[in-house]
Formats: C-alpha cells, structure tokens, sequence
C-alpha cells in the first residue's frame, strides 16, 4: 500500500482500535476462512487468461467519450 | 424546490478483438451491436431538436420529415435504452430512470446485453476469433474512455453554484465510486494501487471537454427535455462499477446533494482549494487520509467532508423529503442509510466492504494474490486480475466468479435485470419509447432521447415531441396503448386532445 506522509486528523488510535476488535478470529475460523479463499483462488485461476503480460501488453484501447 | 432527479448512465466498454489478424474496433463494437438487435433497426435521430409546440406533452409538432440515418450503428432497445457505437467503443445507455435503484437496474442490465451481444458476435466471426468486452475505464496505458452520469436539473439553479458545490462533491465522493487501479497513468505520480480510473486524467475544473483536458465539472448543455426548464447535467467524473451497492451509492448520493444545491441547502462553502490535484491526492491515497483544504471547514479528510455532506442530507430528508432526487422516501432512506455505513466502515475497517464497493472488492483480489503467489505490485498478474475483474463475459468475470462465491452484495433480483434487458422502465418517457418499439418496431423510423418518429403510413412521418422526462410513464399511457392497436390510432389519439 502506497502510504504517503499525511496529517492524521482522526483522534488517535480509533482507527487502530476498531482494527483489533475486528481482527481476531479463533484459530479455527482462521482456517476456515484461509480455505475458503485459497479455493476461491483456485476458482479464479482456472478462468484467469494464460499469459498475464502479453494480455496486458495487448490490452490497448482508443481514447473515448 | 428540486425538480424529480430523472437519471441515466452511458457506459463506454472496453472492446477487444482476440485471434483476428488486424484487429478493428470499430467493426468489433458494430458487430456486437449488429449481433445483439436482430429485429429491425431502428436508426437513432441525429437531427437537432427544436421544442414542440407544446413543450411538455405529446402534441404533434407537424414540421419536415427527419433525416433517416440508415448506415451508422446505433440501435434503440425495448427497453428505452441506446446502443451504439461511439469512438471505437460500444456505449450502452440506460433509458431514463427515476430513481437510483432503478438506474441500477438498467445499468446491469446493460452489461446483459453486452454479454449476450458476445454471444452473438462469435457466431458471425470466423472460428478462432472472439470479441470481449470489458466495463472499466482505462487500458493502464494512458487511454480512458467514460462512465457518464446525467442528472435532470432545474435550469433556473446558476451554473456557477452547481460548480462551486459539485468540485468538492466530486473529488471526495471517489472513495465510494472507485472501481479500483493498479498504478498511475497520463503523467500522473507513480503509486502501487489507487482508489479510482479516472482521477489521473482530470486535468481542469470545469469545462466542456470529454476527450482531453477533462473538467471535473462538464459544461455540456443538451438537455434531451424543454430547455426553459431543464438542464441535464452530464458527469465525467466517475468509474464504471460492477458492485450495484456503487453503482446505487454513486447515483443516489449524487441526486440528493443536486436537490439540496437546487433547494439552496448547503448553508456553507464547501469549496476546495486546487481541485485538479486533490482529486489525483484522493484517488492515490487507499489508506483514505489525504487531506483537502475546505473553505468553511479546514483541512480535512475526504470522509470528514462526506460526514459533512450527509449530515446536510439528513436535514433535508428531515425537512423537505427524498422524495425528489431518489423517487420516494423509502428508497431516500435506503440511500442514506447506506452512506452512513460506508463512511463508518471506511473510517474504520475499509476491507469490510469487500463485495461492496469496487476498489474494496478489487485490492482484497489483488491482496489475496499477492500474499498467496507472493507477488511484486508490478507483476503483470496483478494488472490481469485488474482488468479481468470487469471482463463481461459470465465464465470469466472475476467480479462474477466472486458474486457465484458469495462474496458480492447484490441488491438487484437477477429475474428483474433479465426482464429489464427487453421491459423499459414504468415511470418515465422511456415506457412510450419501449413500449411502441416493442408494438411497433416496423413503424418506428427514428427515436431520439426527446422525440420519436413514426410512419403511420401516409406522408408526411409523424413526430412525436417527448419534452418532459416524466411524461409518458406508464401510469400516463398504459390507458391509451391499451386503446389503440396502431400507430396511426396513436397518433390520432395523441393529436386529438
């Protein structure tokens, strides 16, 4: 994540705060979920096109609007 | 008071052609839209509208015969929608719609047809060749192309107040109507992942321009209605969304804060100092702390400015009602409700709204492919993903496989964005323009977004002058199409009053 230098004006440690009541998971569900995306992954790698740089080289379109 | 927030959105699709030796856009968005229409054509009416005599009804106007254009691509749906061709692009606009659910709806329903469009495309190309469609806004290589938003307005509001609130409006509303961009474009600084499509390529405050030098505010002034009463204020500004709750957010926030300006609401100056670059600061900052300078507020968060914007829109809903910019009180409240989760949810834990919003939705994929195959942010993997997340075709959207996985909130019943393909919507014009289109497609010789031109089968054609975007509902002209069974009864009827 690009972090830039920037003046926090939101009270200190909120943003931290909710952070960790939303964190923490038991180990269990921690898997669970940890599962769930690798198999969502798979999923997204069986339809992803084959050759990642030259569909991007390809990939040009014409100014529009 | 605020005048009913008629809306629509036009999308300009990405547009490549696989497999084909010299690749032509042009002849690949023809080929969709040719594919797709398969009753007859019905050629859209370029000719410049002067208004009908009586500007707010269906009176019959009486004057030349329009040119027919018969060569160029350009097809009205039954369901009140355009789509066409346009700079090497298919553009599907939504039929005018009343309210942002609705404008949802149709916008989904676009994506539909453009998928269906795929499907009938591959069957005119030869074996190994494939056009794809993709609902974003840039190639990474410093070619944009839009997501255009039109808004009905009072013309009586001044020009300049809509600018002067709009800009700020404009510039914080981004961190909910992202659809999410791997790096920079169109000299704009460098940055691993940003919030929006579109910000690299604003480079003025306000100006007529679409193509280049883009304004954040556009001048455009063609309102499609009775231009004594109406502006249609035409938005560059924003991404295409694949997450309805965006799409829905983006057009519903938009129109309440378009009828407070109209109602002379905002009692502050909300105003931002040099727009163009916080516009790029907010776009490139996913960690949502890039300040703005605020006339009446100080430097501040883009989410502190949004608190500001619906604190406003509570008190307006509280005093005057939603029921102008989102239809009724219901949907209003929906709106408002939603807004204030996303704000709290950005301010808080912004990855909660995966499923929600794009750019959310989008940096978790990314994310999750990083932390799994360990990637470089400048891994062309990463760029795929990117784009293919807006691929339209069902089997290969990463947005759909993500919906399919129950990831993605959909406020839309996939049974009403089928039916809205083909139905146009009941409360506004586009009902008469779908429903003769539907009836009547052989007499149909040219529809515009204001008139429609029909061949009753004498000389001369008949036009017919749709002026107001609220005229022509189904609750004003079910009655009357269930009495005629032609268009010449139609207009009989419509000329006889």
């Amino acid at each position: 994540m690009p972090e830039r230098e920037q003046k926090k004006k939101q009270p200190p440690g909120k943003r931290e705060e909710e952070v960790v009541e939303e964190a923490p998971a038991t180990s269990e569900r921690g898997e669970k979920l940890k599962e769930d995306i690798d198999d969502l992954l798979d999923e997204i790698d069986s339809v992803l096109e084959d050759n990642a740089e030259e569909f991007v080289r390809s990939y040009v379109q014409k100014g529009g609007e | 008071m605020a005048v009913p927030k008629i809306v629509g959105i036009e999308t300009e699709y990405g547009v490549a052609l696989r497999g084909a030796p010299e690749p032509n856009p042009v002849v690949a968005s023809s080929l969709l839209i040719n594919g797709y229409v398969e009753q007859r054509r019905v050629g859209w009416d370029f000719e410049d509208e002067s208004p009908g005599r009586d500007a707010r009804g269906f009176a019959r106007d009486g004057s030349q015969p329009p040119e027919v254009e018969t060569h160029l691509v350009n097809a009205v749906l039954t369901n009140g929608a355009r789509y066409y061709v346009d700079h090497a692009h298919p553009e599907y606009s939504t039929p005018e719609c009343s309210d942002p659910l609705e404008a949802t709806l149709f916008d989904k329903a676009g994506e539909r047809i453009l998928a269906r469009s795929m499907d009938a495309a591959r069957r005119l190309l030869p074996q190994g060749q494939e056009i794809v469609v993709y609902k974003n806004n840039s190639d990474g290589k410093g070619n944009s192309y839009g997501c255009h938003e039109n808004y009905l307005v009072d013309r009586n509001v001044p020009f300049a107040m809509l600018v002067r609130n709009l800009i700020p409006w404009f510039v914080t509303r981004q961190i909910f109507t992202g659809s999410g961009k791997i790096g920079s474009e169109n000299g704009a600084d460098p940055c691993e992942y940003q919030i929006t499509q579109r910000a690299d390529f604003f480079e003025e405050e306000v100006g007529l321009e679409t193509t280049l030098k883009r304004p954040i505010v556009n001048t455009r002034d063609e309102p499609h209605a009775d231009p004594q009463k109406y502006r249609r204020l035409h938005v560059i500004v924003g991404d295409a969304n694949m997450c309805e709750v965006a799409t829905f957010l983006k057009i519903g926030t938009t129109a309440i804060v378009l009828a407070m300006i109209e109602d002379g609401f905002i009692d502050k100056d909300l105003s931002i100092s040099t727009p163009v670059a916080a516009i790029r600061a907010v776009s490139h900052d996913p960690t949502l702390r890039a300040t703005v300078d605020v006339a009446a507020l100080g430097r501040c968060t883009s989410i502190e400015l949004q608190w500001e914007f619906l604190r406003l829109a509570r008190k307006y809903a509280d005093e005057t009602g939603l029921e102008a910019p989102c239809g009724n009180d219901e949907i209003g409240k929906m709106v408002l409700d939603r807004w204030e989760n996303v704000l709290t949810a950005l301010e808080t834990y912004p990855m909660t709204l995966d499923g929600q919003l794009d750019w959310v939705t989008k940096l978790n994929l990314v994310k999750a492919y990083v932390d799994r195959d360990g990637l470089k942010w400048s891994d062309p993997k990463l760029e795929l993903l990117s784009v293919q997340y807006h691929d339209v075709r069902p089997g290969r959207s990463l947005y759909e496989k993500l919906v399919r996985a129950g990831k993605v909130e959909r406020l839309l019943d996939e049974d009403a964005v089928i039916a809205a393909m083909a139905d146009p919507p009941d409360s506004t014009r586009a009902y008469f323009r779908g429903t003769c289109l539907a009836r009547w497609a052989d007499s149909v010789v040219a529809a515009n977004w204001d008139s429609l031109v029909l061949d009753v089968g004498t000389d001369p054609l008949r036009r017919i002058p749709m002026m107001e975007p609220t005229r022509g509902s189904k609750e004003h002209v079910a009655k009357l199409f269930a009495e005629v069974s032609t268009p010449r009864q139609l207009v009989e009827r419509l000329t006889a009053s």
